[in-house]
């Protein structure tokens, strides 16, 4: 019951979704859109848990008083503020709800983000060495991308833009390429060793 | 200048660099033309094929708002594009992040086209579940989004009436910052073959290459510069199908010069990106430099 | 100059500072604002998802129509929140691997045919072009010259980088050479990937600064 049967629900459902691909019956089409139906309703649930999660660290931080507890109190009034104002006023353009998206969420994690920039020039300065032939292959790459994908480039040397392009779809492509179609092979493997119970980590410890 | 001492900078000093090499441009801008690459050129031409007032292109808004300064350019780009040519637009999000984009995105080029909710467009909204919500479009679009983001029943939606599935839909466009046109061409793509294009970050772009040569992808705006390109694109097709004049007639002097400057957002930013690209070219220079003269002191 | 009048306006462009303080160091207005988009993003997806997803697919059907099949994933979904119980947590278990059931076997032929099949036949080209050979032959450029090596040195770059990643026998003799080559091929991906990487973040960081100069203190069009 507690390790078994999880098993069975995840190789009935991995076989019978591998299994209907292949027969474009009636009934295995309608069987087919009910568990895609499911799925999305399940997956609802499982990001929702994400939430729960974040509540129990953040209220543990409050009543145990630990280091920097008082964020922890912006946190938890920021979701639970903007709960309220998403169910008192709906999701609309124009209402609060949606003000808040873009005049507060909006820029807290676009610059938050936009601070990789910052960090990328100083990364280049400290960090991009011609150090063996490999890394030099790597920066010239990366200077002429960076040149050939500016408008300045062309200026520089008309034939800069045109050169980027050919790296990126020809030995650049053959490298994703190979990338592509080795990930492929992982992701199979791996999703066949789940179904089959030999792969189930996701199960966790525990009797 | 010691080399110690230039391996040692601040790293503040390396900031502030940056910061006025962004900030210059924008205050004083030098105004060097963008140039069309291929993949940009291929997506304007999939959207420009499909014919007005027919069947809709599918637009999956799927991206959170740390991609904004790149693929909002895009969205609203790839909307005007829509309906400056009256091609209707299916607009939804597989990213839980995307459907605030999406609705001011969608809303507000509307609005200023003068295009009805649910008869030139529809948004559809939100639905979790990514390559699940992929394959239920494929068998039922009506069945993956029983309401749409306004959680009017789809059935009641007029614009929705004639749309089933995929075979309804010429080209769907996923933006997203993520491996999201992964999961579009692998369930859209391979068992309904529907064809897709997409619109991405550019830390993403170069991975996108092997399916463009297959065909998977039939187009590829990536980053800042795509949007900009597909940005020109756009105000280019305005200015002959004369919308722009249109625009001008109706419009006081302010207002139009405010939509213009809305319409070029991230053209204007292509002076910025070529001089940061260049200070970062010199950051790498000067530090190799220093590197290689001081591993020779050394030895 | 000119000043927005907006306070949802100012209201941003203050976060956005708060953020970029933590360039001087580490401060309490950056972690107040950090935490600040935390909640509220936690927030604005609960909402998001109690109505496009919760609400229209599950509440609606089962309570307004009398779909009684909807029990089934809701339990499912609902099973996902014994794991803060500790004695019943195994019940989780069920819910992950209806999940992870379907999405595995959902995955499978889709790969197979997205990053297998379709990528294979896109490098299953002829080796060498008379017609791309004719060319560079009547007009010999830089661009001619890329056309005509370009099929056999992603043919070549795709087997060796392959090579790189098998594992099942040491790198050595002719699988040795070609992950070598595979290797190669690889640094110039990833160097188109950086450089491609850097436009992105300052890409990002123009979209601030825009708005900073822009909609706040209207010193730019």
């Amino acid at each position: 019951m507690r390790r078994q049967l999880p098993l069975a629900i995840c190789f009935v459902m991995g076989v019978s979704m591998v299994v209907q691909f292949f027969i474009p019956h009636r009934v295995s089409q309608e069987f087919y859109r009910t568990i895609l139906d499911w799925y999305r309703i399940v997956f609802a649930f499982s990001l929702v848990l994400g939430t729960g999660t974040l509540i129990k660290v953040h209220w543990a931080k409050i009543s145990k008083k630990s280091k920097g507890w008082q964020y922890s109190i912006i946190t938890i009034g920021g979701l639970v503020f903007m709960l309220a104002v998403g169910f008192i006023t709906g999701i609309q353009e124009g209402t609060l709800f949606m003000k808040i998206f873009e005049y507060v969420e909006v820029p807290l994690e676009a610059t938050m983000f936009s601070l990789l920039a910052f960090y990328i020039a100083s990364a280049a300065y400290r960090a991009f060495r011609a150090r063996t032939v490999e890394a030099t292959l790597l920066l010239i790459a990366a200077v002429v991308l960076m040149l050939g994908r500016i408008p300045f480039g062309y200026y520089l040397w008309h034939k800069i833009p045109g050169i980027a392009e050919w790296i990126l779809t020809n030995p650049n492509m053959a490298a994703k390429r190979g990338i592509v179609i080795g990930v492929g092979l992982g992701m199979i493997s791996t999703a066949l060793k789940i179904i089959l119970g030999i792969e189930r980590s996701y199960i966790g410890g525990g009797k | 200048m010691n080399l110690e001492k230039l391996m040692r900078i601040d790293r503040r000093l390396i900031f502030l660099l940056i910061a006025l090499a962004v900030i210059f441009p924008l205050l004083f801008p030098i105004g060097l033309p963008t140039h069309l690459s291929k993949p940009v050129q291929d997506t304007f031409n999939a959207v420009d094929s499909i014919p007005p007032d027919g069947p809709p292109l599918m637009l999956s808004i799927d991206y959170d708002p740390a991609a904004m300064p790149e693929l909002y350019p895009m969205t609203l780009a790839i909307l005007r594009h829509c309906f400056s040519r009256n091609i209707r637009v299916l607009v939804l999000s597989l990213h839980r992040a995307g459907p605030g984009i999406g609705e001011m995105a969608t809303t507000r080029i509307a609005k200023e086209y003068g295009k009805k909710e649910g008869e030139d467009y529809v948004y559809l909204g939100f639905k979790p579940g990514f390559g699940a919500v992929i394959l239920r479009m494929g068998e039922d679009i009506h069945g993956a989004f029983l309401t749409d983001y306004y959680n009017r029943p789809i059935g009641e939606i007029p614009m929705m009436r004639e749309i089933h599935n995929y075979d309804d839909i010429p080209l769907v466009i996923c933006l997203s910052a993520a491996a999201i046109p992964e999961l579009w061409m692998m369930y859209a793509g391979s068992r309904y073959h529907q064809t897709i294009a997409a619109g991405v970050t550019a830390v993403s772009a170069a991975d996108y290459y092997p399916f463009l040569q297959t065909d998977q992808l039939v187009g590829l705006i990536g980053g800042l510069k795509g949007a900009s390109e597909y940005e020109k694109l756009v105000n280019e097709l305005e200015e002959r199908l004369g919308v722009d004049k249109k625009r001008k007639e109706s419009l006081s002097k302010e207002e139009y010069e405010k939509l213009q400057v809305s319409h070029s957002k991230a053209s204007a930013g292509m002076d910025s990106q070529s001089i940061a690209h260049l200070v970062i070219i010199a950051f790498i220079v000067i530090g190799n430099v220093a590197y290689f003269a001081q591993r020779r002191r050394k030895r | 100059m000119n000043l927005s009048p907006d306070p949802w306006v100012w209201l941003a462009a203050l976060l956005t500072l708060c953020i970029y303080s933590f360039l001087y160091k580490d401060n309490p207005f950056y972690k107040a604002a950090e935490h600040l988009f935390v909640g509220l993003s936690a927030g604005y997806f609960l909402v998001i998802y109690w109505y496009n997803a919760v609400y229209p697919d599950m509440v609606v059907p089962l309570f307004k129509q009398g779909k009684l099949l909807c029990i089934i994933p809701g339990l499912l979904g609902l099973f996902f929140f014994f794991r803060f119980i500790p004695k019943v947590g195994w019940v989780s278990r069920w819910s992950i691997a209806f999940y992870i059931g379907v999405g595995a076997g959902m995955s499978i032929p889709a790969t197979m045919q997205m990053r297998i099949l379709e990528q294979m036949k896109g490098t299953m080209q002829p080796f060498f072009s008379l017609e791309t050979w004719h060319v560079f032959v009547e007009n010999p450029s830089l661009a001619s010259f890329g056309a005509l090596i370009g099929i056999p040195l992603m043919i070549v770059g795709v087997m060796c980088t392959l090579s790189y990643f098998f594992f099942s026998r040491e790198h050595k003799g002719v699988l040795g050479g070609m992950s070598r080559i595979g290797i190669i091929f690889l640094m110039i991906g990833f160097g188109a990937s950086f450089g491609y990487t850097v436009m992105a973040r300052i890409s990002l960081l123009i979209g601030r600064v825009q708005f900073l100069m822009s909609d706040w203190l209207g010193v730019i069009d």
